[in-house]
């Protein structure tokens, strides 16, 4: 990446950020005036009620949704298009289904111009690495759901996208999976710190995760209204982490900013509808 | 019930019903056949027939007829039908105009067609072919062009999100999923190929399956139509299983191979 001034831009930065959906009466602006910016090696999950829009969010950084207002800049560029420099791990399961795994994360090369031998070669690592050497052959149906979510981050991780834009990607899964997955992203994501921008509706793994949480309020127009650096101390191990006594007190912090936040956000909307 | 219990169950069923035919056309009972031979003919005969039929040889060049009819039917109407169901899903604007004429065309019943075919084509295998066409292909697009459109919008977010260009996305997501749609109409199209081929023989032709029933019920030879008839559902199951070993193939990697639309 050329560097044209002494201060490096930051990875991704969302500035007075509007989403509207539909048109004349049937507008709903989703987002509004969302401001955030996220550090080339910094992991900020963004927390939110259902609904609220943080996916619309990870898509306008994406450059999959246009923003009806504000500016979106990924690595001080505007957002035109599908941006290169961004990976993105879907809410849903967003494999080709009629790829076997290995295939699935081969295929992420070929847009970068590997040779398709040396593609399904590092491949295999990549999926030696999300622990599934063994499993290249099946197909996504033969997968249970946390092997299918290994095999998106090995597809997204193989293309080295600088910034990682996650959506809720352990959200289906159970308890255990979940804490696994956690441990298996802090492992691959210190090798070498890329951003991240992780959405979550569970508090508790923003906090293991991340080294900042963004809370949004609930929509309609939603916007980040709390941001809490979390100062944890890495290495960390989901299962760990979550004994640690900081970690409540920041739980408690954030808690109250989330509930009171989304009170007044109801608040405003009663007002306004009365 | 294990498979060789109803195995013994099936057989059983075959044994009775032909043992009930053969009673009844050839065993007097009071002196009266409740099945007459001239309407009924005898299982002896029927199956006597089909044997010489295929000993004589005379049944392979009729096959062969209706093989070749029912296979550039299915080619010719699910390539169509592919291509065009796979056009309007990526141009909404024309699949709209051309909505309702495509939805009048297809429930007009194909049979009345046959004769005009008859007069464009001849009466050689092309017309034959034609009305297979006109059945296999609104299967094919129809089912293309629906599939389509459900292509499932985040598989194409992630492959843009990979990267891929418009190229690599026509090779990795839309012809695959336009292939699934194809193949999970492959029976119905491939059975309505023979269908518009066995129909358009019976209404008028020189040669194929379709053709052998249609003279001989016009000399009132029973024994011909049946043994036709067991000939065409001997072909009808052949090709059925061909159809679904090649399926097994190729959707290898569905949940259920044998899911049909
Ligand atoms: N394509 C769309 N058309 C209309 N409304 C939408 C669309 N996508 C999302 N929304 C609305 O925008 C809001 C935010 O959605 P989303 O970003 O998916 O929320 P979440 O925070 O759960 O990820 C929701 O109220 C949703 O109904
Ligand atoms: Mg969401």
């Amino acid at each position: 990446m050329p560097q044209t001034n002494a201060t490096p831009d930051p990875a991704v930065s969302l500035e007075r950020v509007t989403v509207a959906f539909g048109a004349g009466a049937a507008r709903y602006v989703a987002v509004a005036d969302a401001d955030l910016a996220v550090g080339t090696s910094e992991f900020v999950a963004i927390v939110g009620p259902t609904g609220c829009g943080k996916s619309t969010l990870l898509n306008v950084v994406a450059g999959l949704l246009k923003p009806a207002g504000g500016s979106a800049r990924v690595q001080g560029a505007e957002v035109s298009g599908v941006m290169a420099p961004c990976g993105y791990l879907f809410q849903q399961d967003a494999l080709m289904p009629w790829k076997t795994a290995r295939d699935n994360v081969a295929v992420a090369l070929e847009p970068k111009g590997v040779a398709r031998a040396e593609a399904l070669a590092r491949a295999q690592g990549w999926l030696a690495k999300v622990g599934l050497a063994l499993f290249g052959d099946r197909y996504p149906h033969q997968l249970s759901g946390g092997q299918r979510k290994r095999v998106a981050l090995a597809q997204m991780l193989i293309r080295d996208p600088q910034i990682l834009l996650m959506d809720e990607p352990f959200g289906p899964l159970d308890a255990q999976t979940r804490a696994l997955m956690g441990d298996l992203l802090l492992d691959l994501w210190s090798a070498d710190r890329k951003a991240v921008l992780f959405v979550t509706h569970d508090l508790e793994e923003a906090i293991a995760l991340a080294d900042r949480v963004v809370v949004m309020s609930a929509g309609p127009a939603a916007r980040i209204v709390a941001e809490h650096a979390i100062d944890l101390p890495r290495p960390r191990e989901i299962n760990e982490i979550r004994l640690d006594p900081k970690f409540h007190t920041i739980q408690r912090a954030i808690w109250n900013d989330l509930r009171e936040e989304v009170l007044k956000t109801y608040q405003a909307q009663a007002g306004g509808a009365a | 019930m294990n498979r060789s219990t109803l195995l013994a169950w099936q057989v059983g069923v075959a044994v009775a019903l032909l043992a009930i035919w053969h009673v009844g056309s050839s065993v007097p009972i009071f002196g009266f056949y409740f099945m007459p031979k001239f309407f009924f003919s005898t299982p002896a005969d029927v199956l006597g027939r089909v044997w010489k039929m295929f000993v004589t040889g005379v049944v392979w060049r009729h096959l062969w007829i209706t093989l070749t009819e029912t296979a550039l039917a299915f080619v010719i109407g699910s390539v169509a039908g592919a291509g065009i169901g796979f056009w309007f899903a990526r141009k909404p604007k024309l699949a709209a105009i051309f909505d309702p004429f495509l939805k009048a065309a297809n429930s007009l019943p194909r049979v009345v067609l046959a004769p005009i075919f008859m007069l464009w084509f001849g009466l050689g295998v092309w017309s034959k072919v034609a009305l297979g066409v006109t059945l296999v292909f609104f299967i094919v697009f129809f089912n293309v062009y629906q599939g389509l459109r459900e292509t499932s919008p985040v598989v194409l977010a992630n492959a843009r999100m990979l990267g891929m260009n418009d190229r690599q996305l026509m090779r990795h997501v839309y012809w695959p999923s336009t292939l699934t749609w194809v193949f999970s109409s492959l029976h119905a199209s491939v059975g309505f190929a023979l269908v518009g081929a066995v129909v358009g023989e019976y209404l008028g032709a020189a040669a194929g399956l379709g053709y052998l029933i249609h003279e001989a019920e016009g000399v009132f030879d029973v024994t011909g139509v049946f043994a036709g008839m067991i000939v065409l559902a001997l072909f009808v199951i052949a090709i059925d299983w061909a159809v679904t070993s090649i399926e097994n193939r190729l959707l290898v990697w569905r949940p259920q191979p044998h899911q049909q639309s």
